[in-house]
């Protein structure tokens, strides 16, 4: 049931709508569930045909360099 | 004159005058040929040798889909049983049961789709019927196609993998069950992706002309390479490490499987095959399938093993093993 | 940052192996087996589907939690459904692992297939569609799941209202987490230690929802994402938290877990629900105010009141082999039940774990470990 999985918001309608696109597939899901507006290329978390959340983008990012860190640090150390 | 406005009645099976206008103006103007024109009770044959003989009944919904509909489906579909068993199609039977207020227009894209897909095997249809079913008895339409074809490379058999063997994918996966996931009415989505639905035969007729030595070959039908691999991991009793990574999939039934929690390898392919090989004739063979334009993703993907017999194993990327087993019930109905 | 760096970047294989280096390096210097519950069952998934297992130390263990809203449904809840589905001139709609729960007269799939109109959804508002196109008939959403599918429900009933489509009941079935919690840990024979929050349950109710946990049992939580490289670093922070002996609210879903959550979607849901006194959740019995219901004041909505006089009230208790019970309270892994792969498989399933795709068993059926080769 929770396959929720990142997505990117291509259009916004005027129904309390947007269009998303998810690794090409695109479609229309509801906005319902936020108070704030959402922006073309914001990337969001849809469930059963709804956007639950805006992914913060730069948290996202942080966490990957904080990963390559980790890498790095590990192949310093011959793991 | 056929009018393709109008709709099929149930007189266009009766036998009668409307039934020989539609035969005639439609079906035999598209799949002309000497036997067909004959119109015997039955088509005359000259066979000789080992010949491959197969059936498939044709139901899928919807029945237009991004890369094909029911027509071309049902002409792939039969000539591609015959090629994986290393047999030129060469004669086809197709039986129609459409029902009652079916679009002509329709009719007429479908039935030209299946004289364009012939066309790409040579394969011809020499005998046919026609019914037509109360309106509720079919779901639009139905078609049966039946072929045969001489065999050229015996011994191709689910039976032959042995232990120095590698596997082979001819296409990216799972595109066919996507499609008509996508396609499916209430899903609303939007996508490039298209069926992988074509006729192998030009490419095993290369593979054939090479002398690639084939034990095993089959197109990914339902239950995609999941259900392919584990036949032939039981009927052949070897085991088969599959390497995840190397296994390729569009990015469309990417996203679709994560939207949907499918694995690729479960959905249908109508247009993607599978080979088992010795080793040593493996790259030959993907350098012979790169060849051809929608085939430039073959790769080898695993190998066969003496060590968990009738099972198939896939390693992920992480290192981490598991079972790729059948995929379980109906996971998609109706898609061919 | 490309789309794909959003997947891709929390699979990565060198990340993972990191990750459990470090987690090996740490757990060898631990005194007691460190038990974690993962509560979610697309957790679940995770761990088996990317075979963690074969990646972790024998001192981490996993013990699987009841968070599989289907899991859960005791047999006479979806005897209601299927009662429901009977009644003439009703539709009802459900969402998709449902309709093959078997209930004790079979499932809801075979019931459509004895021609009952039962339709399966991936979004509940199509259900409002289906209520517009049937003006004669009832059409009754069969609503389930945790906290993260409440919202939607709620959004549901709120269109309704608005638009006014009146042929639309529901039959509520939204869960809790923190209750269920709380039943396993009140388990005399509970070994968890720890706990992996679940992911989408705190995108909408904030992370503040397990800090009552960690106080009353003094267990780390660590609310993490679905993807491999979460998981792995949630189990970290967890041995962390323990070679510190500690017991901390962690969040390792920065990315899209707070500690408030979606406040606009919880308020909607307190608009049209309220807590149930008790309700029954299979294999872990009733629970107090662990499951909602829909306010008074929409009555006229409830599929429940409507159609009290046809809906079953005995408890139904799982077929005899089932350990589907054991297993939600973490007192039994998917392998040790007899039935397991023998009878009991994702096609003839004879409990819940092995129907949903989210179930424990149904996990360990599809992604079977097995040694390194």
């Amino acid at each position: 049931m929770c396959l929720s999985v990142p997505s990117q918001v291509v259009s916004i309608h005027d129904d309390a709508s947007v269009t998303v696109d998810t690794m090409g597939v695109k479609r229309r899901v509801s906005s319902h569930l936020m108070s704030e507006p959402l922006a073309i290329g914001d990337y969001v978390l849809i469930h059963i045909g709804f956007v639950m959340n805006k992914i913060d983008h730069d948290d996202a990012q942080q966490s990957l360099a904080l990963y390559q860190e980790i890498v790095a640090s590990m192949n310093e150390h011959g793991e | 004159m056929l009018d393709a406005n109008k709709t099929i009645q149930l007189s266009h099976g009766g036998g009668g005058k409307e039934m020989d206008q539609l035969i005639k103006s439609l079906f035999f103007k598209a799949f002309d040929n000497p036997i067909l024109r004959a119109e015997e009770d039955a088509a005359k044959l000259q066979l000789s040798g080992p010949v491959a003989f197969t059936t498939d009944s044709f139901t899928v919904s919807p029945l237009f889909f991004a890369g094909g509909n029911i027509g071309k489906l049902a002409i792939a579909g039969t000539v591609n049983d015959l090629a994986m068993m290393g047999a030129q199609p060469e004669y086809l039977s197709c039986s129609f049961i459409i029902e009652e207020g079916f679009s002509i227009a329709n009719l007429k894209i479908i039935v030209e789709s299946m004289a364009e897909e012939l066309q790409q095997s040579g394969a011809r249809i020499v005998c046919g019927d026609t019914k037509v079913v109360p309106r509720g008895c079919a779901d639009g339409l139905f078609i049966n196609t039946t072929g045969i074809g001489r065999i050229i490379m015996p011994n191709i058999s689910t039976k032959n993998l042995s232990a120095d063997d590698v596997i082979i994918v001819s296409r990216d996966i799972g595109r066919h069950g996507a499609a008509i996931l996508m396609a499916r009415e209430g899903l609303e989505l939007e996508s490039d992706l298209t069926s992988d639905c074509a006729s192998l035969w030009p490419m095993v007729e290369q593979l054939i002309a090479a002398n690639i030595p084939i034990h095993a070959m089959r197109d990914a039908t339902r239950g995609g390479l999941a259900a392919v691999l584990n036949e032939w991991a039981k009927a052949s009793n070897v085991g088969i490490n599959l390497i995840e990574k190397e296994i390729p999939i569009a990015d469309e039934v990417k996203g679709l499987c994560e939207l949907f929690g499918f694995e690729a390898h479960d959905l249908a392919n109508e247009g993607t095959f599978v080979i088992a090989l010795p080793r040593e004739a493996a790259d030959g063979a993907v350098e012979i399938l790169q060849r051809y334009g929608h085939c430039e993703k073959a790769c080898i993907i695993g190998n066969v093993v003496e060590t968990h017999l009738g099972k198939v194993v896939l390693t992920t990327p992480w290192g981490s093993h598991r079972y790729l087993d059948l995929p379980q019930g109906e996971l998609l109905p109706r898609i061919c | 940052m490309q789309l794909t760096d959003l997947y891709q970047g929390f699979r990565d294989p060198a990340t993972i192996h990191s990750l459990a280096t470090e987690i090996k390096k740490l757990a060898s210097g631990l005194d007691t087996d460190v038990n974690i519950m993962e509560v979610c069952g697309g957790h679940t998934h995770t761990i088996m589907k990317y075979g963690l297992l074969q990646l972790l130390p024998e001192n981490i263990k996993f013990i699987h939690g009841p968070g599989c809203p289907v899991c859960v449904m005791p047999k006479e809840r979806i005897d209601h459904a299927i009662a429901l589905a009977n009644q003439p001139n009703v539709i009802l709609v459900s969402l998709g692992d449902m309709i093959r729960v078997p209930g004790s007269t079979g499932s809801l799939a075979n019931h459509r297939a004895k021609g009952c109109d039962i339709r399966p959804i991936y979004d509940p508002l199509d259900t409002l569609k289906i209520a517009e196109d049937n003006p004669n008939k009832t059409v009754i959403f069969f609503a389930i799941g945790f906290e993260t599918s409440t919202p939607m429900t709620a959004a549901l009933i709120e269109q309704a209202e608005q638009q006014g489509v009146n042929n639309l009941l529901f039959h509520i079935n939204h869960v809790l987490v923190p209750p269920a919690i709380d039943a396993v840990m009140a388990e005399k024979n509970a070994k968890v230690n720890a706990f992996i929050g679940p992911a989408h349950v705190s995108v909408i109710s904030g992370a503040k929802i397990y800090q009552a946990a960690v106080d009353q049992y003094s267990t780390p939580v660590v609310v993490s994402g679905f993807e491999p490289v979460d998981v792995m670093q949630s189990i970290l922070s967890i041995v962390k938290q323990k070679s510190a002996n500690e017991a901390k609210l962690e969040v390792q879903y920065t990315r899209s877990v707070t500690f408030d959550g979606n406040v606009h979607a919880q308020q909607l849901v307190n608009r049209y629900f309220e807590l149930r006194d008790e309700f029954r959740w299979r294999g872990l019995g009733p629970i107090a105010k662990s499951a909602l219901k829909l306010k008074d004041e929409f009555i006229q909505r409830d599929a429940e009141h409507h159609f009290k006089s046809v809906l079953p009230t005995e408890p139904i208790d799982d077929h005899k082999a089932c350990q589907c019970g054991d297993i939600l309270r973490g007192l039994a892994s998917p392998k040790e039940c007899k039935v397991f792969g023998r009878g009991c498989s994702p096609q003839t399933p004879l409990g819940s774990c092995m129907v949903s795709s989210e179930g424990a068993c149904n996990a360990y059926y599809r992604y079977g470990e097995i040694p390194h080769a």
